[in-house]
């Protein structure tokens, strides 16, 4: 037998290996991603299917709502607000009206304040019905959506008519209310009344027990408290950290002391909480809108403030001095007093603050809105480190962001 | 109730005459501090232990041109939920000395707020982390809100100056 | 049941057995009723855009079935919404990567003229950035008014001659928009 010869054969020492490298992979989330809802970018690193950390950049749609602000009379200024959480504007256009008021120290009559809680909390529901419904979406049930989006409808509905627009509703005047509540209004508020539990009542059966939804959103996503805190959350956010922070019950605005309604708090700050939160307070909404429709007072939907209330279009046609007022105030003629004010509402997603600066001119002096997205928006990438990527976009959509308000 | 007087009186006590100008407009106790003080004051603020004003509710920016010397002001807005009592502070700059330090290490929040003030109003936070625009474009070589500046898009050419009072 | 209403045949002869017609019409039909449009929502516009997709006025109808997210499978790209200068180059982008025919659907005033905002930040029209066929006014514009805006980018669809986006006019188009 031949020996066989052995060939040295070339195994390369430990230290000759090339070296292993974790790579961390960047992916590039937005700004026109379908996923994100609103334009943002998101650059998250990472580590296979594991979110190291992320970078956000914001600003897609910064409108420069602050400084078009300095140079337009008081009254215009609403429609801005419209524009600022466009799903739930009536709270903006309120917000930013009982600001004024309180500049101007006009005490608005109590019917008044009435339709305003009724237009705001049926704001509340339609904001937390997207907010939620979308959340659904993107778990991949669908079918919330749809079945909400119709009642999201009527709501629209009501709008139109006590305001005559849809989406941005430019609802109400500084003093009160532009026209008094018509009667196919409160038939509608009534219709909605009756119509939307069992609809509600459907979704939350579709979603809140369902295995695959408890187990995408369950601890997803969490925020402990003392975070929350310091990252400056407010509203469903907040309270689903447990927090019972709600501007309606601490600083009550617009009589709502006047209402009996609680409200809810989860524990973890996790998605889930979240959406319970928003869920249970389109409950607390409903029951609101209903005390406030019953209870509606008899009287004036405006205040005695002619110098800054827009006359009826009745009385500017019939009477000099309301002509008057109309165009002093049309073209911006009014001065306010000077002064400084910080008023405070309960927005869809939590304190919405206006700190208006008057140096008694026809137009603030400085107005700078506390968007409540704008800062807790910021925690995001602390909240979906070390969580999936899938999981990270449901975090996102149950801190309901909307670009308008994060950007101004 | 946490009454105005009594954290007036407290913060007095305190810091003396570094804290000023107090006023109550529409009951929100208001007051103006310098900037050497302004970090101690929201810590001791919110480390107080009855008070707890410990949520930053916002932070912004005011310019006042004519005001030399004092052209820039920093607003802060705090909370106590515990008390439900709201305070403002107020501190200000001169324009040739544009810096103040940063309230990140008491409030994660007041990361993007200083931000946004630096976008809009150049303003500079001392400390901060990351002291880039937020909401414009990098490249952008001005402070937008300043008053100096103008509102509209400067290319615009189908607007007639003496119709829009430009 | 209801009766369902079937798109016109278009122009042509027919015998036993066959029908006969140009390509510009057999492909425009098609097109037309087979948009797939890719929202680019960006902010109160693109929550019309939503109900307008929604049950209640439901794009479906006019063969806008399916929303595409990738603009490489677009045909018509909706802008919805204010477009800051910041967000210009990235609308730019997605206009580049569709592929032609493309029609360029501009919502609501912001997106057609800045709308009420004249400012340092807002882009006065996107129509300065890309050529826009169909601008729908309106702040917002009512879901009705979006699903009109379809209908108008589907005449054009249906009328357009096979060769229109190789002529030198189209060129010239682009090429002033820096587009090649
Ligand atoms: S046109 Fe009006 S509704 Fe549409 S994005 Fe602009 S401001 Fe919003």
């Amino acid at each position: 037998m031949a020996e066989i010869e052995l060939l040295p054969h070339n195994v390369p020492s430990q230290a000759e290996l090339p070296e292993l490298v974790e790579e961390l992979t960047t992916l590039n989330l937005g700004p026109t991603h379908p996923a994100t809802h609103g334009i943002f970018q998101n650059i998250l690193k990472m580590d296979g299917e594991k979110i190291v950390s992320g970078e956000q950049t914001i600003g897609y749609i910064h409108r420069a709502f602050e400084k078009i602000a300095e140079r337009r009379p008081f009254y215009q200024i609403t429609t801005l607000t419209d524009r600022m959480n466009y799903c739930s504007s009536p709270i903006n256009n309120f917000g930013w009206h009982m600001t004024v008021e309180k500049l101007l120290q006009i005490e608005v009559p109590k019917r008044a304040q009435y339709i305003r809680v009724i237009m705001m909390e049926l704001a509340r529901i339609s904001d937390h019905l997207i907010c939620n419904s979308i959340l659904g979406v993107d778990t991949g049930a669908f079918s919330g959506f749809l079945y909400v989006m119709q009642k999201r409808e009527d709501i629209y509905e009501i709008y139109e008519e006590v305001c005559g627009a849809r989406l941005t509703t430019n609802m109400g005047r500084i003093g009160g209310m532009e026209r008094d509540l018509s009667t196919t209004a409160i038939r509608k508020i009534r219709d909605f009344i009756k119509t939307f539990p069992p609809v509600l009542q459907e979704f939350e059966k579709l979603m809140s027990r369902n295995r695959i939804f408890m187990d995408r959103t369950i601890n997803v996503g969490g925020i402990s408290l003392e975070r929350a805190l310091s990252y400056g959350f407010t509203g469903p956010n907040l309270r689903a950290a447990g927090l019972d922070y709600d501007v309606r019950v601490m600083n009550p605005y617009s009589s709502y002391e006047d209402f009996d309604f609680s409200i809810p708090i989860g524990q973890s700050g996790d998605t889930f909480d979240r959406y319970n939160v928003r869920i249970e307070e389109m409950w607390q909404s409903l029951k609101i809108v209903e005390q406030a429709l019953n209870n509606l007072p008899e009287g004036p939907y405006y205040a005695d403030a002619p110098e800054y209330y827009l006359p009826p279009k009745k009385e500017v046609y019939n009477n000099m001095e309301a002509l008057i007022y109309h165009f002093k105030i049309v073209m911006g003629e009014i001065d306010a007093p000077a002064g400084e004010v910080y008023h405070a509402v309960e927005g869809g997603n939590g304190e919405l603050g206006f700190y208006l600066i008057s140096d008694g001119g026809r137009a603030p002096y400085r107005l700078h809105f506390r968007r409540p997205s704008f800062i807790y928006y910021q925690a995001y990438p602390e909240m979906c480190k070390g969580s999936t990527l899938s999981d990270a976009i449901l975090t996102m959509s149950s801190l309901n962001v909307i670009a308008g308000e994060l950007d101004a | 109730m946490l009454s105005n007087q009594e954290v007036a009186e407290e913060l007095l006590g305190k810091y003396g005459d570094q804290v000023f100008d107090f006023e109550e407009p529409y009951g929100l106790l208001t007051l103006s501090t310098t900037r050497e003080n302004i970090i101690p004051v929201l810590e001791f603020l919110r480390d107080h232990k009855s008070y707890q004003v410990n949520f930053l509710t916002d932070l912004t920016g005011v310019q006042y041109p004519e005001n030399k010397g004092k052209e820039f002001m920093v607003v802060y807005h705090m909370h106590s939920f515990i008390h439900n009592f709201r305070i403002r502070i107020k501190v200000s700059i001169p324009e040739a000395d544009i810096h103040i330090p940063t309230a990140t290490g008491l409030f994660a929040s007041a990361n993007w707020m200083e931000r946004e003030t630096y976008d809009f109003y150049g303003i500079l936070f001392d400390g901060h982390p990351n002291l880039i625009r937020i909401l414009n474009i990098e490249e952008m070589d001005y402070f937008p809100m300043r008053k100096e500046y103008p509102l509209e898009d400067a290319t615009r050419e189908d607007k007639i100056d003496a119709l829009f009072g430009r | 049941m209801k009766e369902v209403t079937i798109a016109e045949a278009p122009q042509g002869h027919s015998g036993a057995g066959f029908f006969a017609t140009s390509f510009d019409e057999a492909i425009g039909l098609a097109r037309s009723y087979s948009l797939w449009p890719l929202p680019f929502a960006t902010s109160c516009c693109g929550i019309e855009f939503m109900a307008t997709m929604g049950a209640h006025y439901d794009i479906s109808r006019f063969g806008s079935e399916r929303p595409s997210f990738s603009p490489r499978q677009a045909d018509l790209l909706m802008v919805m919404g204010t477009i800051a200068k910041k967000m210009a180059p990235v609308v730019k982008q997605v206009y580049l990567q569709m592929a032609e025919p493309r029609w360029v659907l501009a919502v609501g005033a912001c997106a057609s003229s800045g709308g009420i905002f004249d400012t340092y930040s807002v882009l006065q029209g996107i129509d300065r950035i890309i050529p826009v066929d169909c601008y729908v006014p309106g702040c917002p514009p009512r879901p009705e008014q979006i699903i009109d805006g379809l209908m108008h980018i589907q005449y054009l669809a249906q009328n357009e001659k096979l060769r229109r986006r190789n002529t030198d006019e189209y060129q010239h188009l682009l090429a002033s928009y820096n587009i090649q």
